[in-house]
């Protein structure tokens, strides 16, 4: 680990270490809210601050936390800055705040954050550690904003509130998938993508429990 | 009493934690794989959120909320910004504690939860249905049965993925869906399902 450049502590996490589609973290709080391209990107600069202030935190008490009660002030760290985030957005974004609810508190529990602090920062520096958050606060931001363009084109018929595709409704042609705006469609659309990425990098795909064995006999055809 | 069998049944089914507001899912997809593990967490996510969402309701309507430390004789303070950190502290206490008194006087049930109860301190869903509280201003009696209604919701869909991956392993999936992939398809597929029950008004 203490060989690897800024440049891949920032590059990696972003396609070939991606901590959706690889990592399996930090799926909970995300999917809610790519139902519109606008509230997605405010989500995701949260968390891409969030991660990198909570990594940059913890690594600069790494040394001063006694091993038994690092979680707890882990957690305390990411807590607070969570509130600073959810302040600033209800003082200077009070609409958006309100279409995200509860899903800005839930930075806290957003296995992402907590994971790189325990995984990351706490043997890391100050410097690689805030890259190595940014970078995987933008991993997450890409899963999310490819998403959320998905949901609301196809759903809305629009791009950050702009009409792209006139729908029906409207006076125009595009007859809108409400299915895009419902919760399933999120969970097919990370599947696909997982196939997607997983199809570019085999060497993400996962072992077979079982191995398909030959027809041994003729009476199988 | 209709209005609680009815705020109960809109917990499971409707708003189902795991499948309508996709909370808690590193946890839903991660530990899906066999029945009985997912028997187990969902049984802890049940106690621990029936436990954590009344307490955090006290703890809200008491002390955090405008005007609710009039009583000390503070009736302009308005301590609700500190909302996010006392929920995961009262959270993170109640399980340790929680997993204290089952190590000492129910040691059967503590082994077989096992590690699931520290993990459940990071559970979305735990945070998720103490935070939905707040912002839908429960009372206490509202939120001890939303709370247990959010719990069974999120166990039943847990059980229902488990037992459809544990069939789902001999099936042959292509290369790239194996594993994550086509767990993320499954899951959707059960949530358009429990989407019938959006219809259902009571």
């Amino acid at each position: 680990m203490s060989e690897m450049t800024a440049k891949q502590v920032l590059f990696e996490p972003i396609f070939s270490n991606n901590p959706i589609g690889l990592q399996i973290l930090g799926i909970c709080s995300a999917l809610a809210v790519t139902t519109s391209m606008n509230v997605t990107i405010v989500m995701c600069l949260s968390v891409i601050a969030v991660t990198a202030f909570s990594n940059l935190a913890v690594s600069l008490v790494r040394t001063q936390i006694p091993g038994s009660i690092r979680i707890i002030v882990q957690m305390t760290i990411i807590a607070s800055l969570v509130i600073v985030v959810d302040q600033i957005l209800k003082a200077y974004a009070y609409e958006i705040s309100k279409q995200l609810s509860v899903f800005v508190g839930l930075i806290i529990t957003n296995c992402i954050v907590m994971g790189r602090a325990e995984g990351f920062a706490m043997k890391n520096g100050p410097w690689l550690s805030f890259l190595d958050g940014v970078g995987n606060g933008m991993g997450y931001s890409i899963m999310l904003l490819f998403v959320a363009f998905f949901r609301e084109l196809l759903g809305a018929g629009s791009l950050f509130g702009v009409t792209l595709l006139t729908p029906v409704n409207e006076g125009g042609w595009y007859i809108t998938n409400g299915l895009l705006l419902l919760p399933p469609s999120a969970f097919f659309i990370i599947g696909l993508a997982i196939w997607g990425l997983r199809a570019w990098m085999p060497e993400q795909v996962e072992e077979e429990d079982f191995k398909m064995s030959r027809h041994t006999h003729k009476e199988a055809f | 009493m209709e209005h609680y069998i009815s705020l109960l049944l809109k917990a499971i089914f409707i708003e189902n934690m795991a499948l309508a507001f996709f909370l808690g899912m590193c946890t839903f997809l991660a530990i899906s794989k066999k029945i009985e593990a997912a028997t187990g967490l969902g049984i802890a996510v049940v106690v621990v959120l029936t436990l954590t969402v009344p307490v955090n309701n006290l703890i809200y309507n008491n002390i955090l909320r405008e005007g609710a430390l009039s009583w000390a004789g503070l009736p302009d303070v308005d301590l609700s910004f500190l909302g996010l950190i006392t929920y995961i502290g009262v959270i993170a206490a109640i399980v340790q504690i929680m997993e204290m008194i089952l190590d000492k006087y129910i040691p059967a049930l503590y082994s077989a939860l096992g590690v699931f109860l520290p993990l459940i301190t990071v559970n979305c869903a735990i945070m998720g249905a103490a935070l939905f509280m707040v912002e839908r201003d429960y009372t206490f009696g509202e939120s001890v049965v939303y709370g247990f209604g959010a719990g069974v919701g999120w166990a039943l869909a847990i059980v229902a993925l488990a037992g459809i991956r544990e069939k789902l392993k001999y099936s042959d999936v292509p290369d790239g869906l194996r594993g994550l992939g086509i767990t993320f398809i499954t899951v959707g597929l059960m949530s358009l399902g429990f989407m019938s029950f959006s219809g259902i008004s009571l």
